[in-house]
C-alpha cells in the first residue's frame, strides 16, 4: 500500500546556486545536505517548514545513473525552460507574488485567475518552471463554464 | 549553454511582455544580449521558430483563451494581444487555427456565459490602453 509521496526530483545545474535560490528566494527550509564519500553525490533536499514529510532533492544531471550524453540533453532542457518542476501552494498569492517578485524571483506569469484558484508562474535559478498556486477554496470552480 | 539561457530570457521576455505592442524583435534580441541577425538565427536553432513566430503564436494563443472566455469584442482582443491591426491579426489567427476570430469563438464558447469580466481581462493584458490612432482611453463597457 504506498503511503504517499515523499521526494521529488528537480534537475538543477548547480547545487550551490539552486540551494541559495530555493531557500533565501522562496523561503524553504534545507533538510539534508550531505556528501557520499570523498568526491561522491551530493544529496541536497528542500521542503516547506509547512509540509514536514515532502521534500525536493535538487539533483545535478549525470552520475552513474545517467551517461554524460544525457546528462548534457537534461541540462540543456532544463537551460531551454521547457521543463516545469510541479506546482508550490500559498495561501496568500497576491503577498507571496510581491515578495517572490521583490526577491529578484523571475516570473512569467502574474497572479491569474484560474477554474482550480489563483495561479502565477515563475522560474528557478536553472530554468525550471513552477506553477505557484493559491487552490480555489472549495475545490474546482463548477459553477462557471470552463468548456475550454 | 550560456547561449541557451540567453535564448530563454530572451522567450521568457516575449511570453512576458506579450501584450506590449512595442515589443519588438530589437528589445527582445536586446535581452539575449545579441545582434538581431545572430539572434534570430540562435533563438531558430533553440527553439524550431523564428523569435516573430514565436510572439505572433503566443499572441494567437492569448487571443483564443480571451475569445473564448472574456466578454470583448474582437477589435479589443486584437489590441489586447499586442496586434495593432485587425486586418493583420484576422489574417494572422486564420492562418494559424483554420477559423476567424469571430467563427472561433462561435465554435468554442460555453454556454453563453463568459468566465471572466472583461474589464478583469482588461486588467490582467496591461490596463486599458489607447486604441492605436483615436487617442482617447477605450472602455469595454462591460461591467466587471
Amino acid at each position: 500500500m504506498i503511503k504517499g509521496l515523499a521526494i521529488s526530483t528537480v534537475w538543477v545545474l548547480d547545487q550551490d546556486r539552486a540551494k541559495e535560490f530555493y531557500t533565501e528566494k522562496l523561503g524553504l527550509e534545507v533538510r539534508t545536505d550531505m556528501t557520499m564519500g570523498e568526491g561522491g553525490m551530493r544529496w541536497l533536499t528542500v521542503g516547506s517548514p509547512n509540509q514536514p514529510d515532502v521534500e525536493l532533492t535538487l539533483m545535478v544531471p549525470g552520475g552513474p545513473a545517467m551517461d554524460p550524453e544525457s546528462a548534457e540533453m537534461v541540462r540543456k532542457l532544463v537551460t531551454k525552460g521547457v521543463l516545469g518542476a510541479g506546482v508550490l501552494t500559498t495561501d496568500d498569492i497576491q503577498g507571496d507574488y510581491k515578495k517572490l517578485k521583490d526577491r529578484g524571483v523571475e516570473f512569467l506569469q502574474e497572479p491569474q485567475e484560474r477554474p482550480y484558484g489563483t495561479e502565477a508562474l515563475f522560474r528557478d535559478d536553472s530554468g525550471n518552471w513552477f506553477s505557484f498556486t493559491q487552490p480555489r477554496e472549495g475545490g474546482l470552480d463548477m459553477d462557471q463554464d470552463w468548456s475550454c | 549553454m550560456d547561449r541557451t539561457r540567453r535564448m530563454r530570457l530572451a522567450k521568457d521576455v516575449m511570453d512576458r511582455d506579450w501584450a506590449d505592442p512595442e515589443l519588438d524583435l530589437d528589445t527582445v534580441a536586446a535581452h539575449a544580449g545579441y545582434s538581431r541577425y545572430h539572434f534570430i538565427r540562435a533563438f531558430r536553432e533553440a527553439y524550431g521558430e523564428t523569435p516573430g513566430q514565436y510572439l505572433t503564436h503566443r499572441r494567437i494563443e492569448r487571443a483564443e483563451d480571451l475569445l473564448r472566455t472574456a466578454n470583448l469584442s474582437v477589435t479589443e482582443i486584437c489590441h489586447l494581444v499586442g496586434f495593432s491591426s485587425v486586418g493583420t491579426f484576422s489574417a494572422r489567427f486564420k492562418a494559424w487555427t483554420g477559423l476567424t476570430p469571430s467563427e472561433y469563438r462561435t465554435k468554442h464558447v460555453g454556454r453563453g456565459a463568459a468566465l471572466i469580466p472583461g474589464c478583469y481581462a482588461m486588467l490582467w493584458a496591461g490596463g486599458f490602453r489607447s486604441a492605436p490612432g483615436t487617442g482617447e482611453k477605450r472602455n469595454s463597457g462591460e461591467a466587471g
